[in-house]
């Protein structure tokens, strides 16, 4: 385990359920190893289906360590919320980034890479390379 | 010149067109999407009125980043980003002065749609809000009744196109034969700023 900071995880979903779910199995995945936070951000506050940027800015201030955070998102409006939010500039800590990723194999990439204390760059690079993990 | 007040009354009439069209905008929705656009409008621009009677924003520009900064944080469905990014980018565009003019209006305006063409990564064409505010937009150089027109064409030319963006697009040709509800509420949004100049008298 590492004394450093570590690069904070949200996970964005238009399902609270999915969100909170994704989180536990990065978490258990990483097996003993997660270190880093992790939160989940999934659908409005009253428990629809939906996206809630507030839901989202308060995950986010929740990992933000100061070293950056990486923000995975299912679709649709998750994606539209967040690129909306970083680009007003002040809803989301500095170092906020959305990091273009499968949500489920993205957040096990992430949240291992972040845990073994890769920086933003690495942990985005991860998640993104998840994309080409293929099952046939 | 179209003085801060000319904006509340423009975000007033906006409130009330999607409050009184929310079934229909939902019934649309409902054919090619999730069947929440009406309610979820509703819900943004309800909040609008409550944040802009609360705040008291002083300028042009203010009432609109208020107004879009809110949609984003209330809508909870994309059209809350997409209508937020639109109306905060033209507000910031709008910048601090008083009173601005048609010309400035039309010119921030579109600097908005361009916003929301790069945030959903949309064309014209694709079916979407895009095919109402760009001919909107344009027409906007105009007169404020060229650009309700263009816009509600704009809109009504959507029902025979097939989706390319957004949920609709999952359904591929089905998706032809109805007319988008983004397309649809950003008609409604350009009617409401032409109602609002032509009862208001926005100025010379």
């Amino acid at each position: 385990m590492s004394e450093e900071k570590q690069v904070g995880i949200v996970l964005v979903s238009h399902s609270g359920p999915v969100a909170e779910a994704v989180a536990e199995l990065a978490k258990g995945l990483a097996a003993g190893g997660a270190t880093a936070p992790v939160a989940a951000a999934g659908g409005t506050p009253s428990g629809g289906l939906g996206t809630s940027a507030e839901l989202i800015a308060e995950a986010a201030r929740k990992v933000d360590g100061g070293v950056g955070i990486a923000v995975l998102v299912d679709l649709g409006s998750a994606v539209l919320t967040v690129k909306a939010m970083l680009a007003e500039g002040d809803e989301l800590p500095d170092g906020a980034r959305l990091v273009d990723a499968p949500f489920v194999e993205g957040a096990v990439a992430a949240l291992v890479t972040a845990s073994a204390g890769g920086d933003l760059a690495a942990v985005e690079a991860a998640a993104t390379e998840a994309y080409g993990y293929r099952k046939l | 010149m179209l003085d801060v007040d000319f904006f509340r009354r423009w975000m007033a009439a906006a409130a009330a067109a999607v409050d009184r069209e929310a079934d229909r905008l939902t019934e649309l929705d409902s054919a090619i999407g999730d069947a929440d656009h009406g309610s979820n409008m509703q819900r943004g621009f309800a909040a609008v009125t409550a944040v802009l009677e609360k705040e008291d924003p002083q300028t042009p520009g203010a009432v609109l980043v208020l107004a879009g900064r809110q949609l984003i944080s209330t809508v909870g469905g994309a059209s809350g980003p997409l209508y937020g990014t639109l109306l905060r980018r033209t507000g910031k565009a709008l910048g601090d002065a008083p009173a601005v003019t048609d010309q400035q209006l039309a010119e921030a305006f579109a600097s908005g749609v361009a916003a929301v063409g790069q945030l959903g990564g949309a064309q014209a064409g694709d079916k979407t809000m895009l095919d109402a505010l760009l001919p909107g937009v344009e027409a906007l150089g105009t007169s404020y009744a060229a650009a309700r027109e263009a816009a509600e064409a704009g809109a009504t030319a959507t029902v025979p196109m097939q989706a390319r963006k957004g949920r609709a697009s999952y359904l591929g040709e089905r998706s032809i034969g109805h007319q988008d509800p983004g397309a649809t509420s950003s008609a409604l949004l350009i009617a409401t700023l032409a109602e609002s100049y032509e009862r208001g008298g926005g100025g010379s």
